[in-house]
């Protein structure tokens, strides 16, 4: 039981922080969504790790094979996967969408100009 | 033969609808559509009421593949409430939502709307009937995804920050609790909600079963935004299209809650999650917390919407508030709140989308002597702010007084005044639009303004009739409420 | 990128193989590794292979918007009716043992015809993301 023997766990874990930092250091729109699809792997990665049985075969009955890996993991997280898919492509899509609107995908320009939107509207 | 499938129809027919609606792209056709399929999510769910109150429990086996191997869904007293909620909400929402897009949404986009709407019905459909623990991931994500479309379809480019903003945390919280079930479906090999309230007898107190539980708590209050992990919500609901806005307010945190519910009392029990951690404490700050303060800063908007947003957070906290007492009346007072709130706040959300539909701002600066140009409009607003405060005879007065009952029991005499002084502030707020529309002159913005046409004001007035009615008859809601309580606070039988 | 004369011949190579290999994913997965994801994903790669080297106005003609539409919502709804023949054959929803004989015949049959609404769906959405993507602020660019 030294470290190492849980080091997709450690990789797991460095992911999610990882991914989970950018996601809330950075400013940049697509940045945030590349810390965000990180952070979702980090997912993928503690679900499939323990589904590895060493020396387990897929679960299809067949002679001379007694030790099968659990399939379930990897059915659940091909969902996950499509589920990622499908929230990068929505957030890439807004932050094009944004871009267009704003002329920038940076967090704190578009706080500004929609502070100035606010300051007209109180004024108006 | 109907009816024992009503289970897999709730979520199939809103699914089905969707892609139907793509198909066709016709957005009269979808709106109909729309409204056939609302309309049939709240006749099934509503018999589904009725037959969990004659059975206990409906279980149907997606595939035949018998739990908990295969995916389950599973009604009991405590989710067919949920449904009949939000099949309610869909159905008002329905006809409102047809001059509401209309006003609010480039026409090419409507069929797409729609579309998104059904599927966003059939997440939080799916979310609030589904007994698997990752199923009911996929549901929350199939939800949320509609839910940032509809929001980003707003008419400002604020709609596409505030979706943008929603899809980060909003995702954050979905991977949140995804980690949580994950380490849940390590230790005890299964996903079925039942089926691991049995295993983790085992593993109770191993730190993995721990951590999963705090995984969870966060994820899904994010989802619920339970304050301090609100900062998503007062935007999103404040530029998405009015009857988005409606819809939302009064259903997705509402699921969000059912699914804390259910982690909390059917998968961990009460025990588990009160007697060895100071869940209870931290509920009870949080829900003060946003009691007090996000009530406060109501008071404080400039946007109607934004003040109803950030009222939704407050009245968030009360639901909170009767988790954490976790006795019969607190419960009972959370789940009928639940309930309450969502029309209350629906209807609240409709009529301002009402006022923006002619006034094409909801500016408190702008809505000055509205009173006098819609004053239906304004007068359905006053009764739904009355729910807010608590007023007796609403709706809201019903919840107050069970959790007022509720810590009354825990014996803390403090929490009992918390409810009553929380009130005031939302006297405070409400009081703001009355004084508004009612007391002051109005101005140039104002003139030639009619009253909102009957297709508009006509669900919201359902939604304030039923405030009332839910205020005066409470058979049914708080029937539903104590026994879904009484099937919570039971854990496992 | 037309006008590269070796893209332009290996990527005509490359794609009808890609095509018939995503058919062989597709209907392999009964059997073996694969499915309607990996299938359709595989399809929408050569499709985008080819609106690389050949252009997106040209690719819009040869596969349409109204087609991809068509697609994404027609997988979607076939997986949905597979699920609804299961209650019609007196089994429960997405209930495959009753669409054969044995049931374990019906099982394939039934997940053979939801790969299938999986794979088109797949194929649908991705080309819709690149197309959404790559169309975007340059509809007047013909290249």
């Amino acid at each position: 039981m030294s470290a190492f023997s849980h080091f997709s766990y450690w990789v797991t874990i460095f992911l999610m922080i990882g991914g989970l930092y950018i996601v809330i250091a950075r400013g940049n729109l697509v940045k945030k969504l590349v810390g965000l699809a990180i952070f979702q792997t980090s997912v993928y990665l503690l679900y499939i790790a323990p589904g590895k049985l060493i020396g387990g075969t897929a679960p299809i009955v067949a002679d001379g094979f007694q030790v099968y890996s659990n399939p379930l993991p990897h059915v659940l997280i091909l969902t996950a996967i499509v589920v990622g898919v499908a929230t990068l492509a929505l957030g890439l899509g807004l932050a094009v969408r944004i871009r267009e609107a704003y002329g920038t995908i940076e967090e704190d320009e578009i706080a500004d100009q929609d502070r100035a939107t606010e300051r007209e509207e109180r004024g108006a | 033969m109907i009816g024992e499938h009503l289970a897999a129809l709730q979520v199939v027919v809103p699914l089905m609808a969707a892609p139907i609606i793509v198909l066709v792209r016709r957005g009269a056709f979808a709106w109909a559509l729309t409204m056939v399929v609302s309309i049939a999510s709240l006749a099934i769910a509503l018999a589904l009421l009725v037959q969990v109150r004659e059975v206990g429990v409906v279980s149907y086996a997606l595939g035949s593949w018998a739990p908990p191997w295969g995916i389950e869904y599973r009604v009991d007293i405590v989710n067919a409430f949920v449904l009949v909620l939000i099949g309610l909400l869909a159905t008002i929402g329905g006809p409102y939502a047809w001059r509401s897009f209309a006003a609010e949404v480039p026409e090419d986009q409507h069929y797409l709307g729609y579309a998104m709407f059904c599927l966003c019905l059939a997440g939080l459909l799916g979310i609030a009937i589904t007994g698997d623990a990752f199923n009911l991931f996929v549901f929350l994500e199939i939800s949320s995804l509609s839910t940032y479309v509809l929001i980003a379809l707003g008419r400002e480019r604020r709609a596409l920050v505030a979706s943008y903003q929603y899809l980060i945390m909003g995702t954050i919280g979905a991977t949140f609790y995804v980690i949580g079930v994950g380490l849940l479906f390590l230790m005890t090999g299964t996903l079925n909600l039942h089926d691991l309230a049995t295993r983790l007898g085992d593993v109770a107190h191993a730190r993995p079963v721990l951590a999963a539980l705090a995984f969870v708590t966060v994820g899904i209050s994010l989802k619920l935004a339970l304050f301090p992990l609100h900062f998503w919500l007062p935007n999103a609901y404040a530029y998405a299209p009015s009857v988005v806005s409606a819809f939302l307010a009064g259903t997705a945190t509402k699921v969000a809650i059912y699914v804390l519910l259910r982690f909390y009392f059917t998968v961990f029990g009460k025990s588990e999650i009160f007697d060895s951690l100071p869940t209870q404490d931290i509920f009870l700050v949080l829900s003060v917390a946003a009691m007090f303060v996000a009530s406060a800063a109501a008071a404080y908007q400039e946007n109607l919407k934004h003040l109803l947003a950030y009222s939704s957070l407050g009245q968030i906290g009360y639901i909170t508030l009767g988790i954490a007492l976790a006795n019969q009346a607190g419960l009972t007072g959370a789940i009928v709140h639940l309930f309450n709130h969502g029309v209350t706040k629906s209807a609240l959300f409709l009529l301002a989308g009402c006022i923006w539909f002619r006034v094409h701002s909801l500016r408190f600066a702008d809505l000055a002597g509205l009173a006098r140009v819609m004053p239906l409009t304004c007068a359905g607003f006053v009764v739904g702010g009355l729910s807010l405060i608590g007023v007796p005879a609403t709706a809201g007065f019903v919840t107050k007084w069970y959790l007022v009952l509720g810590a009354l029991e825990t014996g803390h005499w403090w929490i009992v005044f918390l409810p009553v002084v929380s009130s005031l502030i939302a006297v405070w707020y409400v009081w703001r639009f009355v004084e508004a529309a009612y007391f002051r002159e109005p101005g140039p913005a104002l003139i030639g303004i009619k009253e909102a046409p009957p297709i508009l004001l006509l669900p919201a007035y359902v939604l304030v009739a039923l405030t009332v009615y839910f205020g005066l008859d409470t058979s049914f809601t708080v029937g539903t409420a104590s026994r879904a309580a009484e099937v919570l606070l039971g854990g496992l039988r | 990128m037309r006008h590269y004369l070796v893209l332009r011949v290996i990527a005509k190579l490359l794609i009808p193989f890609m095509m018939v290999f995503a058919l062989y994913v597709q209907f392999h997965g009964d059997y073996g590794p694969g499915g309607g994801f990996q299938a359709g994903v595989i399809a929408a790669a050569s499709v985008v292979l080819y609106a690389i080297i050949f252009g997106l106005p040209t690719t819009r003609k040869v596969i349409p918007d109204w087609l991809v539409e068509t697609m994404l919502a027609a997988g979607v709804l076939l997986y949905a009716t597979v699920g609804l023949v299961g209650i019609l054959l007196g089994g429960n929803y997405l209930d495959y043992f009753v669409l054969g004989t044995p049931p374990a015949h019906g099982q394939e049959r039934g997940i053979f015809w939801v790969e299938m609404g999986v794979g088109i769906t797949v194929f649908g959405v991705m080309l819709k993301i690149f197309y959404m993507f790559a169309g975007r602020g340059r509809e007047a660019d013909t290249e």
